[in-house]
């Protein structure tokens, strides 16, 4: 039964599909359920914008409300899946990365090939992404090229609710180390979701929208802003082709390249900030594959190289516009197209 | 035939000595090899360490975990990694424990438990909680050890990990193998307590110092934590103080040290010498029979630098390999570009 | 009486869901003759592209829907008309035309899916029309109730049609605990019970209409006809690379070139359609299922289950439909009943003859039923 549901709800569903089909899965974070220990109602958050809510009073001890100790919790989490569980743990937003990145970045992502393929760690941290939230510097970054670098690592980073629930379902029975990035503007955006059980491949990309005329690679919230672009473009007579890469690592180029070899012109749009990120990191892979195709130079959309401002008229201006995306296109069909 | 006074049967005081006796000839050995330039990057010896990984791993079984330090030889020994392939990893062959990918730190075999020496210190603190989670929700009464230098124990990472584990009981002990140096820093500059075991108080888990050199208090204070984790009573924090007999790394000039430091602690503060007079001497096993394990382990160590230095090295291919256990790409390129790189999986 | 010579071309309302189309194109010229059956436009919706077949006979007199808009299903889109109707008349058509409210349709409807509880576990489906002859659709291989999108509402004019997903199919139970051609004949003839179905016409398309022959032959007091469209079960050939294709596909790129062997016109197989069978095949049991119904019903690249022979003695009324371009199941198979049933092979169509020539199957069927 298809029904629509929310990203946050979507996400929510997985967790509690999972958690019933295999009991090696736990759950692990701060506040996760909330109220632990304290004198009022337990599972009084659910996290902290109620994405795991419901799932302490269904899975009891099975999902566990942590202290503050993202590197112990983090780790332990890590040292659990090494040791055969498949934990879930919630690093409440990617940015806190930095008290607890040794055990992500030197531990689960090399217990593999240091240990000569004798070790698997099937875990997920699931961490929220994004801004537009108000949340200011330390809330609200697009942290995952940082990830997307490391070898041993996956990156995955949903656009949508059916997409979230299907990778998120994936991720837990993934069998390597998963970073799941949750874009926090996207927690209320309803989308048809099957009740039911399913999982979408990584390195599997969704053409989101078909168009002859360019293509703009995102994902996360930068695909909505790209469809919009899309919208608007096609109003002046362009038909944009819109690629959902829904997976940073494994990523699936060949998508993205046989719309290239469509359209030869390509738009990369990024929440990152430009310096090493992931539309820089298209831009020089489709470049030096698909060069041949390409009509024009390729333009990459980003934020500016700038800590996320908080006043909401700032922040406005640093997440990627629809009018920029358009900007950029037009770049790519200069001169045949007016400013 | 005296009586035995000890707290171990005279096979397990013979099983302590091999294995102390075999982790003091590897040790040494790869101090000889080491100084001939055959072995890549960085070694730390365990040599005067040996009585801390015997006492401990001597209550341990394939159901528990180690987590390990970037000294870890002596821990992988006494847990019982084979010999042979502990030997052709520090020397990146093939046949190694780590097929050569990993190295002299990064020595590890889950079947055995060992979850790998580690060369982030205090990194293996919160691994070793997650196997004690692992333990509980598995009802096998496993525990997790957890070996970290008097230099890790002031990473925050343990601190926290203290903290976690007691708030959970988990059934993890928490070992600090105090030997009184953090690479060149004495203990007594970086740490305001005088017994890391006084932490323990603070963190509300039981804490207990043993004079690392001494087996069977080694064994003794470590049999009651273990026994206690696995009956669910939670973690505790073992301090160990100890002598290592070379320097932090294979090449430290040891100048921090006073000049006669290491002859002093081998002539006085040897923990297999000392338990070889104690058992001599309380008449349970004789010189004899301690010289044939001498003798076993020698050669053991022996052969398995001959077949170390005899085996192949990694190929070309090796290097691709292992990345993940499966890495999908959204079709097979016939180029050499990154996508080929990602082809890792247990090909 | 000018009014009856103006014939309105609407948007269609292609299955239940269907609320809105855009015209993607459309294939006559203003002026030209149209005759019936004629396609006239193309039309995408968000579950399939496909074109519009002339109703009635006239001159495309007034093209009013644009391509690329999108129009609400009955919109008014063109008018065919007589050439010697006056202009004028034809303009008071069209400005006195409303398009008829969707939400009152709806209601009379009732609800789009349903389920019930059968010995399969749950089966949806869906049912339209209150005819006094009831007529049972099943759709094939990796299919559901949607396969009939283009011929369930024209079926129920003069029937009670019934659409169910099978077992391992569209929003069914997903486990199938018999998988072969006995077990989902024992499926179809329990979910009738259930809805007290004492008989009815049984449709049965591909791997459906091998099925329903499984049904008319185990339990024939139940089966008042039988319609077999490109049909399994009446020969052994089958297109091994489709099925083993369909089965073992898990991206789009994969899929594509699969799903256009079922049309005569691969184009008709556009972004969505693929996206909606991979949701399918995404599904957890779906991959089991699919696998274990193909490993029992078409081994080694054969049909397992050939029932021709009984069937044409069977005695009951048989309709077979193919698509002449059937590069699944080869059309030659229609003649396999011989003399026992009326074979109509149809042109420029292929495996989803009742997809591409929709108003012709609906035709044949309903004068089947009728007769």
């Amino acid at each position: 039964m298809a029904r629509k549901i929310s990203f946050k709800q979507a996400i929510n569903e997985a967790l509690d599909l999972e958690m019933r089909r295999d009991p090696s899965v736990i759950v692990l974070g701060e506040d996760t359920a909330g109220g632990a220990g304290a004198a009022g109602e337990r599972d009084a958050w659910g996290g902290p914008l109620g994405v795991t809510k419901g799932l302490y009073p269904k899975h009891g001890d099975r999902v566990m409300d942590t202290p503050l100790s993202e590197s112990a919790y983090i780790g332990a989490a890590i040292g659990a899946a090494a040791c055969g569980m498949r934990p879930v743990a919630e690093l409440m937003f990617l940015d806190f990365m930095g008290v607890c990145f040794d055990q992500i970045l030197n531990q689960a992502a090399k217990f593999k090939y240091m240990f000569g393929g004798k070790a698997t760690t099937p875990v997920v941290i699931r961490a929220m992404v994004g801004a537009g939230f108000r949340a200011a510097a330390q809330h609200s970054q697009m942290l995952t090229p940082i990830f997307t670098h490391v070898p041993g690592l996956k990156v995955v980073c949903p656009s949508n609710a059916y997409d979230a629930k299907g990778l998120l379902i994936q991720s837990i029975r993934d069998d390597d180390p998963v970073i799941f990035c949750e874009h926090k503007n996207l927690y209320n955006l309803e989308t048809e979701v099957p009740a039911e059980s399913y999982a979408i491949p990584f390195a599997e990309a969704y053409v989101a929208r078909e168009g002859k005329d360019v293509t703009i690679v995102g994902y996360g919230l930068m695909v909505h802003r790209a469809l919009e672009a899309a919208n608007k473009l096609a109003k002046n007579g362009i038909e944009a082709e819109v690629i959902d890469l829904r997976t940073l690592s494994p990523i699936d180029l060949d998508t993205v390249i046989e719309s290239v070899e469509s359209t030869g012109r390509l738009v990369a749009v990024d929440e990152a900030n430009p310096r090493c990120s992931i539309a820089a990191d298209i831009v020089a892979s489709v470049t030096e594959k698909a060069f041949g195709a390409l009509k024009a130079a390729p333009q990459m959309v980003t934020a500016p190289h700038t800590p996320v401002p908080f006043s909401p008229v700032l922040e406005d201006l640093y997440i990627p516009s629809a009018d920029a995306i358009v900007g950029a296109v037009s770049k790519t069909r200069k001169p045949a197209m007016a400013a | 035939m005296s009586n035995n006074p000890f707290p171990l049967a005279k096979a397990d005081l013979l099983r302590a000595y091999r294995t102390m006796r075999t982790i003091r000839a590897f040790e040494e050995r790869l101090h000889v090899e080491f100084a001939t330039g055959e072995i890549p990057g960085f070694v730390h010896l365990y040599a005067g360490e040996e009585a801390c990984a015997t006492g401990i791993m001597m209550h341990l079984t394939d159901v528990d975990r180690v987590a390990s330090t970037h000294r870890g030889h002596g821990h992988c020994i006494a847990k019982g990694v084979d010999v042979h392939e502990m030997m052709a990893e520090i020397f990146g062959k093939a046949t190694g424990a780590c097929r050569g990918k990993g190295g002299s730190m990064h020595i590890a075999d889950l079947s055995k438990g060992m979850m790998g020496a580690n060369g982030i210190l205090g990194a293996g603190a919160p691994l070793a909680c997650g196997a004690g989670i692992a333990a509980k929700f598995r009802r096998n009464g496993g525990v997790g050890i957890t070996f970290f230098g008097d230099g890790a124990a002031n990473q925050g990472t343990v601190l926290e990990s203290m903290n976690l584990a007691a708030i959970w009981d988990l059934p993890v002990v928490f070992v600090v193998e105090n030997n009184g140096y953090a690479e060149s820093t004495a203990v007594g500059y970086a740490t305001a307590v005088d017994n890391f075991a006084d932490r323990a108080a603070g963190f509300g888990v039981p804490g207990v110092t043993v004079d690392g050199t001494d087996l069977f208090a080694v064994y003794e204070a470590a049999g009651e934590m273990i026994k206690r984790a696995r009956a669910g009573g939670g973690p505790s924090l073992l301090e160990c103080k100890m002598i290592r007999f070379f320097g932090h790394f294979e090449g430290d000039a040891q100048t921090y040290k006073a000049p006669d430091e290491n002859e002093r602690n081998r002539a006085t503060r040897d923990c297999i010498k000392l338990f070889a007079q104690r058992v001599t001497q309380a008449g349970v096993v004789s010189a004899a029979e301690l010289s044939v394990v001498d003798r076993e382990a020698e050669s053991l160590i022996d052969e398995a630098v001959s077949s170390a230095k005899a085996a192949p090295l990694p190929t070309a291919r090796d290097l691709l390999t292992d990345v993940y256990v499966a890495y999908r790409t959204a079709r097979e390129s016939e180029d050499n570009g990154p996508e080929n790189q990602f082809q890792a999986g247990d090909q | 009486m000018a009014e009856e010579r103006i014939k309105p071309i609407v948007m269609p309302k292609w299955g239940l869901s269907m609320r809105e189309g855009k015209i993607t194109a459309w294939l006559k010229p203003l002026g030209s003759r149209v005759a019936v059956g004629d396609a006239i436009l193309e039309v995408e919706t968000d579950k399939i592209a496909s074109a519009v077949e002339a109703g009635s006979a006239g001159t495309l007199r007034r093209i009013i829907g644009q391509p690329d808009a999108i129009y609400p299903v009955k919109a008014l889109i063109g008018v065919l008309a007589e050439d010697d109707v006056a202009d004028a008349d034809v303009d008071a058509f069209v400005s006195g035309y409303t398009t008829p409210a969707a939400e009152m349709d709806d209601e009379e409807a009732g609800p789009g899916y349903q389920f019930t509880e059968t010995p399969a576990g749950p089966l949806r489906f869906a049912k339209r029309g209150e005819g006094g002859e009831v007529v049972v659709l099943v759709h094939g291989f990796g299919g559901d109730l949607d396969n009939w999108l283009f011929n369930i509402d024209a079926l129920a004019t003069e029937a009670t049609v019934y659409a169910l997903d099978l077992p391992g199919h569209g929003q069914s139970s997903k486990s199938v605990a018999e998988p072969s051609l006995k077990g989902l004949s024992r499926a179809l003839i329990d979910f009738m019970d259930k809805l007290s179905i004492t008989d009815a016409h049984l449709v049965g398309h591909s791997m459906g209409g091998a099925v329903v022959a499984r049904a008319t032959l185990d339990a024939p007091q139940r089966v008042k006809s039988l319609t077999l469209i490109s049909s399994a079960g009446l020969g052994q050939d089958i297109n091994r690379g489709y099925v083993e294709g369909f089965v073992t596909s898990t991206s789009r790129r994969d899929l594509k070139p699969v799903l256009e062997q079922l049309f005569d016109d691969p184009s008709l197989v556009n972004r969505q359609f693929v996206e909606d069978v991979l949701k399918y095949k995404r599904l957890d049991g779906v991959q089991q299922a699919l696998s274990t119904l193909s490993a029992a019903l078409f081994p080694n690249g054969q049909q397992a289950d050939v029932l021709a022979g009984e069937l044409a003695n069977a005695g009951k009324p048989a309709l077979v439909i193919w698509g002449a371009n059937d590069r699944v199941i080869p059309a030659k198979h229609a003649g396999a009943l011989g003399e026992a049933a009326k074979a109509e092979v149809i042109k420029e169509a292929g495996h989803m003859v009742q997809m591409e020539k929709a108003g012709k199957v609906n035709d044949l069927v309903l004068a089947h039923i009728r007769s």
